[in-house]
Formats: structure tokens, sequence, C-alpha cells
């Protein structure tokens, strides 16, 4: 397994966001965390990228990371693209991208930088403007060109499409498929069901801060369990 | 050179490489208007090696320098605890620390200041700032000058960029501290005398004042900055003296020019908030390069 996840536990003061989360992503797998607003799946991707400090075991390709601050993580090979994009907006397009490779000493950088702006011409036009001036559509392609900077080998999602036009949504979904195919694993948190069930292999449905059923793609989507996620039925 | 230009070019070079030590934070995000506090550690430092450990002027100099560089180090983990207005207060409430001390240490001179035997002349100092901008403008180049950028635009999405924030930051509380302390130890030196109410909270608003109207952007502003405030109050004092006005007037000029450099800092502040030296004027002013290049 590429990321095991045990007994993960999380509290915000009062509130128990994450409550005992046991997960795992296999190399070059896509997996979705499901679940309704407020089921803590933001929560827990910002435990597993070591933003928020919580109890429980992380390993990420057999070596415990558990205790590691967030940014031996990215360098681990584990990065977070978070919710709501969040560039550096006073910093132009190709000094976010840069900002990516923060963690990197090999020469490689500016051929990965080329290749990122290959795959997204949007970004390449636009690569000496400052990132404010981008649409939410190319802002989120930046979040993730950057995070690819990084040469991760596991890269968690936050509802990457969140605001984006259907179309949009298409694409970014297609995006995903394909860095995939390249070899990275993906753990994605969606409200998109249908089309994280349609991308990804294996998928949990969160409740209440705990997993609720967890099983294939092809299994959650017939699931009672996961509308009942969504219209907030009581936990078991 | 006339003695008053090379008065007003020795405060200058010295502003500069003070408005830089405070810069180096801003940059990081941090706002430090403790700026008056470090300087003093440096006048005093350098002012104490001289006259009681006999040291000549460069190591003196240095030793200031790295004096300043371990308190800011030392104060950032406090510091560092408190966020926005009160980063402000817990940096300003440390200045007054180090002028209440000074001001209470018989050894210090008390409010009598001490007189150095040592001076160094405006071949040192104009060398020395060169050296300074030409350091921060390098620094903002590299790697850890983008992650200082990054910190100082989300510091949450820096460290998980993988940008050891922490590290940056207090890295750049103790070369900010260092580069203050470096104005002050060539300030004593070169006015040959130190006393506490020089070091007062208006010289920390002055600076930070410096560095937010120059814009904390980019590497220069800084230094436009610290141009700008001055050279203002030089240029509107010559302005009176070269319209030969009646003296009386020409005294009332000289002195509404506070009052003539606050109402241009009120408008700075309305007109250009990101200060007067942005990405976006760097931009539009030079030549566009590397647009395009490169890829594809």
């Amino acid at each position: 397994m590429l990321l095991e996840v045990e007994a993960l536990d999380l509290r915000y003061g009062a509130t128990h966001a994450v409550r005992g989360v046991s997960l795992s992503v296999a190399e070059g797998e896509i997996v979705a965390v499901l679940g309704a607003n407020g089921a803590g799946k933001s929560s827990l991707m910002r435990a597993i990228a070591g933003a928020a400090a919580a109890s429980g075991r992380i390993r990420l390709a057999g070596s415990d990371i558990s205790r590691m601050p967030a940014a031996r993580r990215v360098r681990a090979g584990l990065v977070l693209v978070p919710e709501g994009r969040q560039i550096f907006v006073s910093m132009t397009v190709e000094e976010n991208l840069l900002v990516g490779a923060h963690t990197r000493r090999d020469r490689a950088v500016a051929r990965d930088l080329a290749a990122v702006l290959e795959r997204f011409p949007n970004l390449a036009a636009r690569r000496g403007q400052p990132a404010a001036v981008l649409s939410g559509g190319e802002q989120q392609m930046l979040a993730i060109g950057r995070a690819l900077m990084a040469r991760p080998r596991l890269m968690m999602l936050d509802e990457p499409s969140l605001g984006l036009s259907p179309i949009l949504v298409a694409q970014l979904f297609d995006l995903i498929a394909a860095l995939n195919r390249q070899g990275i694993a993906i753990l994605l948190v969606e409200q998109n069901t249908q089309m994280a069930l349609e991308t990804a292999a294996r998928g949990y449905v969160m409740e209440l801060g705990r997993i609720r059923t967890s099983g294939s793609a092809a299994e959650l989507a017939r699931d009672p369990a996961l509308a009942d996620a969504y219209l907030g039925a009581a936990a078991p | 050179m006339s003695g008053y230009l090379t008065g007003v070019l020795a405060l200058l070079a010295i502003n500069v490489i003070f408005a830089y030590g405070i810069f180096i934070t801003a940059a990081a995000g941090q706002l430090n208007l403790g700026g008056a506090g470090f300087q003093a550690i440096g006048a005093y430092g350098c002012a104490l090696l001289g006259l009681e450990a006999g040291l000549p002027p460069g190591p003196a100099i240095a030793l200031a320098a790295l004096l300043g560089g371990a308190v800011g180090f030392l104060i950032s983990f406090p510091v560092l605890r408190t966020r926005g207005v009160y980063m402000v207060l817990a940096t300003f409430a440390f200045a007054e620390v180090v002028a209440g001390v000074i001001l209470n240490s018989e050894r210090l001179g008390g409010s009598m200041g001490l007189i150095l035997q040592d001076y160094v002349d405006i071949g040192i100092i104009l060398p020395v700032a060169g050296g300074v901008v030409l350091f921060a403008f390098y620094l903002m180049s590299t790697r850890v000058g983008l992650a200082m950028r990054a910190i100082h635009d989300d510091e949450a999405v820096a460290e998980l960029m993988g940008v050891h924030t922490r590290a940056v930051q207090v890295g750049c509380f103790a070369l900010g501290g260092a580069l203050a302390a470096l104005s002050g130890a060539l300030y004593a030196l070169y006015y040959g005398f130190v006393e506490a109410q020089v070091f007062g909270p208006l010289l920390s608003i002055f600076v930070l004042l410096y560095v937010l109207i120059g814009g904390t952007q980019t590497a220069w502003g800084p230094l436009v900055g610290a141009a700008f405030f001055t050279l203002l109050p030089e240029g509107l004092r010559s302005l009176a003296a070269a319209l030969g006005v009646e003296p009386e007037l020409g005294r009332a000029i000289e002195e509404s020019r506070f009052l003539i450099f606050g109402v241009i800092i009120v408008a700075m502040m309305i007109l250009r908030p990101q200060g007067i030296v942005t990405r976006d004027l760097l931009e539009r002013m030079l030549p566009r390069r590397r647009r395009g290049a490169g890829h594809g």
C-alpha cells in the first residue's frame, strides 16, 4: 500500500471532526472520499497532509509520517491541493508553479515547469501575469500544476470541481485520470459523487467524522448508504 | 562634495540599510514595529565594543550586527506566536523594553548617551549600503525569497507546498535584526554619539512607513521608500531656501514641512496602498523579459 491511515482522530476544540478513520490507497490507484458537507472530509485531508495535528498512524510507502511536519510530507511524495484553489495571488503564474517545487533540489525543475506549461496552455500564455487575474478554472489548473511541480507519488484533491462549469468539471476529471495513468495515485474528496465514482476505483463514504461504508466504485454507486449519507440520515 | 550633501547621503544610506532590515520580515508577511529597538542594539553594541573592548570599527560593526541578529532570532519565537496587530504590538513593546533598559543603565549612559572615540565616513557607509541592497535583491530572487513571498500571500498554503514557514520566518527576523543593528552601528560611528531618545517609537514608525510606502512586493520598495522619506523633508527645506522668501516665511515653510509630509503620506496610503513600487508597476516599466520564452 502507498498510503495507510489507521485510527486517525482529529479534534478542533469541542468539535470531533475525524473519528477513528482508517483508509488506504494503493500505488497508482484513484480513491474517492464522499460524504455531505461537514462530514469531516476536508479535515481528514488536512490531517493526512499534516496541516492539522491528529492522533493515529499515517504511513506512506511503509514509513511512518504521522509525526512529520507538512513540509516534510511533501518531500516524501504526498501533496494536497487544498479546497478553494488557494493560489498565491500576488505572485505570477510561473512563480506559483515554482513554489510547488520548493522541496526539490534536483536539476529537472525547469524541465517539469516546461511540461506543466505544455499541459496547461492557458497557464503558459499567462505565465508572467499575476495569478490573481486567472479565471476560476485556470486557478484550479494552477493549483494542480503547482502540486505536480512537487513530483508527488500521491496527490490529494479537496473538492477540485467546486464552482466550476460542467465543461470544466469534465476536463478536470479527464485530467485526474491522465495524471493517474502517469503513475500518480489520487485521493479525491468530492461532492460530485457521480463523476468521482466514474473516475475512482474505490471509495469511502464519510458521515459525522466516521467512515460509514466503503467499497468499489460500482458497489458504492448502488449502495443506499451513499444516498443516506448525503440526505443526512442518523449515524448507526 | 559639500558637507550638507555628504550628510544627507550618509543618512540616506543608513536609512536604506535600516529599511531593508524591516523589509526582510515584511516581505514574508510579518510587520516589525520594533525597528528602533534593533537599531539601538546595534548602535549601543558598537559603541560599547569600541569603548570598553577597544575593538576597531570593522569588527565592532560586524559583532554589533551579529548581536542584532541573535536578538532577532531569540525574540522571533515569542513574537511569531502572535498574529496581525498583536505582532505589531509585540515588536513595538520589544523596542520600548530596549529603550527602557538603556535609559536605566548607567553603563549605557542612561539619558546622557555615549560618545564614541572612533569614526567611519561615507566611504565606508555607502559601499555597505550598496552591498545590503544587492544582497536583498539577490535574496528575493532565490527560492528562499520565493518562499518568503508565498508565506506573505498565504502561510498555510505555503506550508502545504513544502515551505518550512516557521524556519523562514525565524530566519527573516534574525536577518532583519542584523541589518537594523548594522544600520545602528553605522549611525553611532558616523555621528559619534548615541542617545536613547533617538531610538524612540517615532523612529520605529518611520522605518516601517519607509517599507510600507515603498512597497513590500519587490526589493525596490525599501530603497524607494527610504529615499522618499529621507530626501523629501530635505527637499522641502531646500525649497524654502531656494525660493528666497522672507526669513520668517521661510521658517514657516520649514516648520510646516512635516505637515506637508504628513499629507503626502496620507495621500500615498489612499492612492497606492500597495506601496510606490509594485510588481505591476515594474512589469509596465521594464522591458518584457522572458515573457513567453523558454517553453512550447
